[in-house]
């Protein structure tokens, strides 16, 4: 947790000495409040106040970045138990996990499956992030075979699970460059072996224990090896013991700094069948997971995961807008009636299928509301009788139709008489919830 | 290093009883966040209430229709159809019919049908009318009059017309959902105006309105969050279970019903359709809701695994 500036200034020496290059230590204190100046410049302050100032200026849960030919990957960083605190930052990476075992003909059209679960929704591209690949313990020359055929195929950052580190140091040693995540899995697997590529940027290292004081001790051994990059994971367990660790793992790390869980948390679904997917699948993502690795391609399963995440990872400060203009629903014409609402995607999306769902076909007017709801728009008087007339005139929906007659949603009556004067618009008012439109519009005209 | 952050809560969920006797359910009661049961003495047990129609909905994705093909017709089949079949402990019936346009059905005719699924099935109900004010007020009270002492739950009550429907439930010994529109100040705002007019808060239960996965799920989830930590805090007037409208939201999205000839790297139709219910469900779970409203069977399998798997207390 950041400290004030008065926190701060309690713990310098308070000489007003100026060797900082502040006339006073508050002048100071305040200025690495607001991260302007570094400790280092006081030249008298105490050790231990020293370390007290920088560990509270880290983030609580550390990010790692990942990079790949489809972009950075940002894991952690997360501040938040709840996202109406703030927000959530980075969304949860989600890998799908291919067996060494497939031939490499198999292997490459999965891949290709893979490369095609990319499914765009209100404006963004969802895909996968992570292609991970098992090691069945059985032939190191084909693990590493399927490896090189993963990078030459794809440029998904790629995770590696496998509990021979020998094998690991081979992969690493022909992975030109790419980020590699490796899953340290099983009792034997000894993370010193691997304390040489401690600073190497392009490895992450996954440390996996069962609870939370074993990963602690192992985090902390790795932070004394130098490691740079670590996840942490507390192994398969049913999902009520997981939803308590992941839990666990994010308020112990904001509530109680403890820093050495402040770690991206990532978790392996081992169960193939698509309920079990779906249902560990959404609590990891819901409750704070940074990656997911599942035993499943199928589109109709990823799908609705990668839009959970779509959605609880957008920024509750601003939420998502749709275009403000006119949208015709269904085959209009001249008479279609002219139905207004806000460009808040959810007043939209709501309406557009209640529209739907009367099969009359429509106009929906989305004001420019700055994605506010109707009620919320019209107390911030952003949905007010000029901004409709000035999202009628723009979009010059009388040129679409015969009539001069608009819709208005219930919630707003009060503005209907200034709306059909300053618009010239002949104005209707309509139900206040969006459920009300489909009788509305069969009785409408 | 003691490596456990425990979440004291100063109060709990009002617990609320549906039905009577020995199929009668309780929900609420939780003391702590869902599903944390080390925290808190109450484990949440969320339940799953079947939808059944008055009349065949019109407007249905193919393969939900094909589900219920047989009873679509025949709501009192139907809702023994989820009772047999289906395992069903709720029944939440939707008065769809008794709307003006939509086949404008008496009050006379909708509370005999109340009744007769009542005396076949005997189950605890929820019963939902066809959100036109002014039938819903005619329907309702007759309903609740057929249903007296049968301890069943009446909706959806809104700010502005909860009076006429509270105050047969008090008279009836039945109980309200309380219709809100994702907004955690009206949907206060309306608990205490029930409780005011005589109803007890422990007959009243939380519709906060929520969205389809995709299509508005995180507004009603983030406001869900934000309730169910005051109420935990101690906000008594915002201590109430929730009943979350899960399948009508989430069949509505077109993800849930577009083909796979129109979409082809979308997936197997049917499958998406339930999973569409199934992750919506799922979220509302761990957002607190305690009434699940769905359709798909093999989604309220998905969700009753999970749900079973997260009040798993295993072993410590
Ligand atoms: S150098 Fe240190 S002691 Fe001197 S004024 Fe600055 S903060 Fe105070």
């Amino acid at each position: 947790m950041a400290l004030s500036g008065l926190d701060i200034y309690k713990l310098l020496p308070k000489t007003n000495c100026k060797k900082c290059g502040f006339a006073t230590c508050l002048a100071f204190a305040m200025q690495l409040a607001k991260k302007a100046s570094s400790v280092e410049n006081c030249p008298f302050i105490s050790q231990e106040a020293k370390d007290k100032i920088i560990s509270a200026s880290l983030a609580p849960i550390k990010s790692i970045s990942l990079e790949s030919r489809c972009g950075e990957l940002i894991l952690g960083g997360e501040k938040v138990l709840f996202r109406h605190e703030e927000k959530f930052f980075n969304p949860c990476a989600i890998g799908i996990i291919f067996e060494d075992s497939l031939s490499e003909a198999k292997l490459i059209e999965k891949i290709s499956d893979v490369k095609r679960l990319s499914f765009e929704r209100v404006g963004e591209i969802l895909t996968v992030d992570v292609v991970a690949l098992k090691y069945s313990g059985i032939d190191a020359g084909k693990y590493i075979d399927s490896f090189k055929a993963i990078i030459n195929n794809c440029d998904f950052v790629v995770a590696l699970i496998c509990d021979d580190t020998d094998v690991i140091k081979k992969v690493v040693e022909i992975a030109n460059g790419r980020d590699l995540i490796i899953y340290c899995f099983g009792k034997e697997f000894d993370i010193e072996k691997f304390s040489h590529f401690a600073s190497n940027k392009n490895l992450s290292f996954v440390l996996v224990a069962e609870d939370l004081d074993s990963l602690n001790i192992l985090t902390l051994k790795c932070e004394q090896l130098k490691f740079k990059n670590l996840l942490i994971d507390t192994g398969e367990k049913n999902l009520s013991d997981k939803l308590w660790d992941l839990t666990q793992i994010r308020r112990l790390s904001l509530k109680k700094h403890i820093r050495s869980l402040g770690y991206p948390v990532s978790c392996i679904i081992e169960q193939t069948s698509p309920e079990a997917i779906i249902n560990k699948a959404s609590c990891y993502i819901l409750k704070y997971a940074s990656m997911i690795l599942v035993k499943s391609d199928a589109p109709e399963v990823i799908f609705p995961l990668l839009t959970l995440r779509q959605n609880i990872y957008s920024d509750p400060q601003k939420p998502l807008q749709v275009e403000p203009k006119s949208y015709a629903v269904g085959q209009v014409d001249k008479d279609s009636p002219v139905l207004v609402t806000t460009n808040f995607s959810l007043s939209y999306f709501t309406v557009l299928s209640e529209v739907e769902a009367s099969r009359v076909p429509s106009y929906i007017v989305s004001v420019d509301t700055e994605g506010m709801s109707v009620l919320t728009a019209w107390a911030a008087e952003k949905l007010t009788p000029e901004s409709i007339t000035k999202a009628l005139e723009k979009d010059n929906i009388k040129d679409k139709v015969d009539h001069k007659k608009l819709v208005i949603p219930g919630y707003v009556s009060v503005m209907s008489g200034d709306l059909q004067e300053k618009s010239g618009w002949q104005v209707t008012v309509g139900p206040k919830e969006a459920s009300g439109i489909p009788s509305f519009l069969k009785k409408y005209k | 290093m003691e490596l456990e952050y425990i979440e004291k809560s100063s109060n709990s969920i009002t617990s609320v009883i549906l039905g009577t006797g020995s199929t009668s359910l309780k929900v609420g009661g939780e003391d702590a966040l869902p599903f944390l049961y080390r925290e808190g003495k109450n484990v949440s047990l969320p339940i799953i209430a079947h939808e059944v129609f008055d009349s065949a909905p019109s407007d249905w994705a193919k393969s939900l229709k094909d589900e219920f093909k047989s009873v679509i017709n025949k709501p009192i089949e139907w809702a023994l159809y989820c009772k047999n079949e289906l395992n069903a402990k709720l029944i939440c019936l939707r008065l769809s019919s008794a709307h003006p346009d939509f086949g404008n059905n008496s009050a006379d005719k909708l509370a005999k049908l109340c009744r007769d699924i009542y005396a076949k099935v005997n189950l605890p109900m929820v019963i939902i009318g066809c959100g036109d004010d002014k039938k819903d007020n005619q329907v309702l009270p007759e309903c609740s009059k057929a249903l007296k002492g049968k301890n069943c739950y009446f909706g959806n009550t809104t700010i502005d017309n909860y009076k006429t429907i509270a105050a047969s439930c008090i008279a009836d010994g039945n109980g309200v959902i309380a219709h809100s529109p994702i907004d955690i100040n009206i949907a206060k705002q309306l608990n205490i105006l029930i409780n005011e007019v005589g109803l007890p808060l422990d007959k009243v239960i939380i519709n906060p309105t929520v969205g389809a996965l995709g299509y508005g799920l995180e507004y009603a989830y983030s406001i869900m969050e934000r309730a169910r930590l005051a109420a935990l805090m101690g906000d008594k007037m915002l201590a109430l279970p929730f009943i979350c409208f899960i399948a009508q939201e989430s069949w509505r999205a077109k993800e849930s019903k577009a083909s796979e000839k129109d979409n082809p790297d979308w997936g197997k139709e049917l499958e998406r359709g339930i999973y569409w219910e199934a992750v919506t469900a799922n979220s509302f779970l761990h957002a607190g809701a305690d009434i699940l409203v769905m359709r798909h069977p093999k989604a309220v399998e998905i969700v009753s695994k999970a749900i079973k798997e997260l009040t798993n207390k295993g072993i410590k």
